[in-house]
């Protein structure tokens, strides 16, 4: 059977599935990832789904389950790359899949944890500006 | 049963293990995209295909599936027929209602994949099994 690798960066765990993956897979990454985060005590998931061109009830419900148990482990997890013809049926098919933070990419998706991790770090889209003077002339 | 048109260029798979819900999709994606689906048309019905060869194999204990090309006057798409000899099922409204599960899923597969698709057709009885038959029209 395949098997879905966890990266280690920094604090967060890091998941891109790249395959169709049986349900049997599916579960296992379930698995994988909850031992990963007791392992490394790591405090944030993410897992890119850019490569994936369904998501239906089963991995949906996989996700929702990977994002509690992480939670009950103190890591957040934050589900990126949502292709939009895939974000369309989910919610047609009646996933809306609550309790799942997404973000756009996998950047958008480590400065959103970070920022949870950290309050005073500002999101960039923050129109706080006061901060932005620091911010180095490309 | 099914609503007008013959089923042509048939292709055929047995729903036996997990790895087969997999060979559905990809050959549901792969009619799906050379009958001129548009993309999130495509999705809808291979998405709709997975749940529907889940319930074949997790409810029905396996069975088959054909996918191929229907024709209706001007109209042209993919049907999809799902074919098990499992128990069939008791209490059909109930089955294709939000939520509803014996199978400890979340009770979404039968009733959202009625709403991906243009045409679902059910045949069942207890006992006899279930036939599902599910089109999607080229827009």
């Amino acid at each position: 059977m395949e098997r879905v690798p966890v990266l280690k960066i920094g604090d967060i765990l890091l998941v891109s599935i790249q395959i169709d993956m049986e349900d049997q897979v599916a579960l296992q990454l379930q698995e994988d990832l909850a031992d990963r985060i007791v392992a490394t005590g790591c405090h944030g998931v993410i897992i890119d789904i850019s490569a994936l061109d369904i998501v239906d009830s089963f991995v949906g419900r996989t996700l929702a389950t990977i994002a509690a148990v992480s939670r009950v482990l103190d890591a957040e997890t934050v589900v990126v790359g949502m292709r939009p013809a895939v974000a369309i049926t989910l919610v047609e098919l009646g996933l809306s899949l609550p309790g799942i933070r997404t973000a756009l990419n996998v950047e958008l998706g480590m400065e959103l944890l970070a920022s949870e991790r950290d309050p005073d770090l500002d999101l960039p889209d923050d129109e706080d500006d006061e901060v932005g003077a620091v911010v180095p002339a490309p | 049963m099914t609503a007008g048109g013959d089923l042509t260029a048939v292709e055929r798979l047995a729903i036996r293990t997990d790895q087969d819900v997999v060979r559905v999709r990809q050959l549901v994606r792969t009619i799906a995209v050379a009958g001129k689906l548009s993309l999130v048309d495509q999705t809808k019905l291979v998405t709709a295909a997975s749940e529907l060869a889940r319930n074949t194999l997790v409810y029905g204990g396996g069975g088959n599936v054909e996918v191929g090309r229907v024709e209706n006057g001007r109209r042209t798409g993919i049907r999809i027929v799902f074919a098990d000899q499992g128990p069939g099922i008791a209490d059909l409204e109930l089955a294709l209602t939000d939520g509803y599960t014996t199978g400890g899923g979340l009770g979404l597969g039968l009733s959202g994949a009625r709403r991906l698709v243009d045409e679902f057709d059910i045949d069942t009885a207890v006992g006899r099994g279930t036939t599902i038959s599910v089109t999607k029209w080229c827009r």
